[in-house]
């Protein structure tokens, strides 16, 4: 099965190599250079490409001291077959935030793992963090320590507050409306305890998008969504507007017709927008990007709830604060998170995420349980159906 | 390295992010003045102060060994000062302040075999899973369809040429670590036979309430086999997430010939135009075929081309398909609609159409 170097004949995978698209077949083949589990690993994925099933089991419970999570536990079910992937546990590694990195720092994460894992990496997982690819039980103490003492952490994994992430926010980005890497950092700092000791009914998210074209997908993939936005009016440089139609950009079809509140008028020299009405979608501030600017009273809408479909059906995330001063909102979310997490915690059945909960005792209910009051925001229209469940007045007219 | 003397360490969290920023992010943090893009895969944001950054974008192949990283770090030595970064795609940037290296890092990563693209209106890397690669709940494989499906639209990755973005997910079960279900095209591993369960070993590795509980449809029942406590699927009722696998090994649902494919198309997260949208049912089965599952990278192409060919400038795909309707969409794409596409789980009745406005 095997040629000179141990690496197996993988006539299916090789077919893999070819194409313009970089090839992971060849990244799990560069990986044989300084492992042997990659090699196994090859083997085992030859076969299932043959079976057409796969042969990992259920995780089990492997870590590290001290910490509920941050290591999935992965084994092969032809052990004996491929005993090098025997035990493959991922290990999650919190990115910093914006996913900036050095050369250096690269390169570290690079030797730790040259040292004590497969080689194998994701840049990055879905949630956002490192992932290093399959290593054995006893070598996670000994990465984690070497790792920490580089300066990095585990993230998330279980019921637990998980990775936060952020878009790349004011580190490169003129429509960031806050500071959505420091967000994102201060967050992560302030709940190390809960990141990496699982203690809720279910997995928690946040991610930080600084404005509402929402690059980290955070309306859909974060149980809490701070999404950049503003408040006053948008910043119009009436030249650059100019020089956008005289070079052939169709300003009447291409922005103002695709205005879904048709809030902006173009008469042919100039362009106005009724800011009052104006929804902040961010379509003609792409279009424009020289000539338009999110307005300067700049902050957050939070929102809550969104997860995939597992169980009761996907959800997005739905308003829960309308706007949020950029200054005000580290605190503002500290604030809410606890309340959140205290309701859930008391009412939340196990592996229930927040978004089902809502859905399951009502948004009413929820908002009561967190102390906020209801705002017309939180909706796209008010309730089509008659049930209403009416709470007796403090004056007792029921 | 002995660790052995030194204190453990815990709870360190992951390192200041202003550690690794460029100079030129560092002076101009929040004073970004506008951005244009200079070719497909170059991008060159301009500052308050005039300084100019200008990114070079790559596709990397998520599953990245030691010896890639190490090829990005010295690209990056060579050509950005040593910083560089990644993107929630998966792609790699390098974060230059010198106009003149941008073709030569081109060059170089063009050569080393990683397509510069992936910007504006062009279709950026899929987000996807680990598929056969690395879980135990997967239908299919996530980097063998993402890399078949991208060669054959890489030069829709490298050429901005459609109406839009193009934003494309991969998740190999229900589970959706991919989250593809608002994606203007997800590809999404379905098992389509109920859990085989194995009684002999439920009672020793599964708590049975967390099981029953675990069941979106309510399908899964308590039952003695044998005199030990097991339990029973209600076969009507089981749509085969998987969700009882996730919490009970003993209930795998992995089969070599029920397993395959469903695309979904039309979802998007942006708020850009129109509100954030769920991806919807396209295709509800293609066969798993490995090593190039030609029937997906067939269905995906199709849409893609249609799209292109039919939507209005700015236009994602969700927002055509909404403008021309969903009978337009099967008609001009030749995906047969049949019964699967109609909902029928919870709130189903918001997808049937309740009014009067028919195209034709």
């Amino acid at each position: 099965m095997a040629d000179g170097n141990g690496k197996p004949k993988t006539e299916l995978l090789d077919q893999l190599e070819k194409g313009p698209w970089p090839s992971f077949v060849k990244e799990i083949k560069l990986a044989c250079e300084t492992s042997d589990a990659p090699k196994d690993l090859l083997g085992q994925l030859e076969l299932s490409y043959k079976e057409k099933v796969g042969h990992w089991k259920h995780g089990g419970l492997v870590g590290v001291l001290g910490y509920g999570g941050g290591v999935i536990g992965r084994y092969s079910d032809l052990a004996e077959k491929f005993p090098k992937i025997a035990h493959f546990h991922t290990m999650r590694i919190n990115q910093p935030a914006g996913w900036f990195y050095t050369s250096e720092a690269l390169r570290t994460i690079c030797d730790i793992w040259e040292k004590h894992g497969s080689g194998l990496t994701n840049m990055h997982g879905s949630t956002g963090d490192i992932v290093l690819l399959g290593t054995t039980t006893d070598q996670l103490e000994p990465t984690f320590q070497e790792l920490a003492r580089a300066g990095f952490d585990l993230g998330g994994s279980g019921s637990c507050m998980r990775t936060p992430s952020a878009c790349v926010g004011q580190a490169r980005c003129e429509w960031a409306c806050y500071d959505t890497m420091k967000l994102c950092y201060d967050v992560t700092m302030n709940y190390q305890d809960e990141l990496h000791r699982p203690a809720f009914p279910y997995k928690f998210k946040v991610k930080c998008a600084g404005c509402p074209n929402d690059c980290v997908a955070s309306i859909a993939r974060a149980d809490m969504s701070v999404i950049g936005t503003w408040k006053d009016d948008i910043q119009i440089d009436d030249g650059e507007v100019t020089k956008y139609a005289a070079a052939g950009l169709d300003i009447q079809k291409e922005v103002c017709g695709l205005c879904p509140s048709k809030c902006m008028d173009w008469n042919g020299k100039k362009l106005t927008i009724a800011n009052h009405e104006c929804v902040r979608c961010m379509h003609c501030i792409n279009v424009m990007t020289k000539a338009l600017r999110p307005g300067k009273e700049k902050g957050a809408v939070i929102l809550l709830g969104s997860k995939a479909p597992i169980m009761q059906g996907a959800l997005l995330s739905s308003v829960l604060v309308p706007f949020v001063p950029a200054e005000e909102l580290f605190d503002t979310l500290k604030e809410l998170i606890g309340r959140i997490w205290e309701f859930w915690d008391e009412y939340g059945n196990n592996r229930e995420r927040v978004g089902e909960l809502i859905q399951r005792v009502g948004l009413p209910a929820f908002l009561d349980g967190i102390g906020l009051d209801p705002a017309p925001e939180m909706v796209t229209a008010p309730r089509d159906n008659p049930y209403i469940f009416f709470q007796a007045e403090k004056g007792g007219n029921q | 390295m002995s660790t052995t003397a030194q204190p453990r360490l815990t709870d360190v969290g992951p390192p200041s992010y202003d550690k690794f920023l460029p100079p030129v992010v560092k002076k101009n943090y929040g004073k970004w003045k506008y951005h244009e893009n200079l070719a497909p895969g170059v991008l060159c944001h301009v500052a308050e102060s005039g300084d100019r950054l200008y990114t070079v974008r790559a596709a990397s192949p998520r599953l990245a060994s030691i010896q890639t990283l190490r090829l990005f770090a010295a690209l990056a030595d060579k050509y950005s000062g040593g910083h560089l970064r990644f993107t929630s795609r998966n792609n790699v940037e390098f974060l230059l302040t010198d106009k003149t290296k941008i073709e030569p890092l081109k060059k170089e990563l063009a050569e080393a075999g990683f397509p510069v693209g992936g910007t504006n209106n062009a279709i950026s890397n899929i987000v996807h899973t680990q598929g056969w690669v690395h879980c135990h709940s997967a239908a299919t494989d996530a980097s063998g369809i993402v890399k078949c499906v991208m060669d054959a639209l890489c030069d829709r990755f490298t050429h901005e040429n459609l109406p839009a973005k193009l934003r494309i997910a991969l998740a190999c079960c229900l589970n959706m670590c991919g989250a593809v279900h608002c994606s203007d095209i997800s590809i999404l591993g379905i098992h389509r036979v109920p859990p085989k369960i194995k009684h002999d070993i439920l009672p020793k590795v599964c708590e049975v309430p967390t099981l029953i509980s675990s069941c979106p449809t309510g399908a899964i029942r308590p039952k003695t086999v044998d005199g030990k406590n097991s339990v029973e699927v209600i076969e009507e009722q089981c749509m085969y997430c998987g969700n009882c696998y996730t919490v009970c090994p003993a209930m795998p649902l992995a089969d070599a010939e029920n397993d395959g494919l469903s695309i979904w198309v039309g979802g998007k997260v942006s708020n850009a135009r129109s509100t954030p949208k769920f991806s919807k049912l396209a295709i509800p089965f293609l066969p798993n075929n490995p090593p190039r599952w030609p029937e997906v990278v067939n269905a995906v192409t199709n849409i893609v081309d249609v799209y292109a060919k039919n939507a209005h400038k700015h236009e994602r795909v969700g927002e055509w398909i909404e403008r021309i309707g969903w009978p337009r969409f099967f008609q001009l794409t030749g995906i047969e609609f049949t019964r699967y596409h109609l909902d029928d789980f919870k709130h189903a009745g918001l997808t049937y159409a309740r009014s009067a406005q028919i195209r034709f």
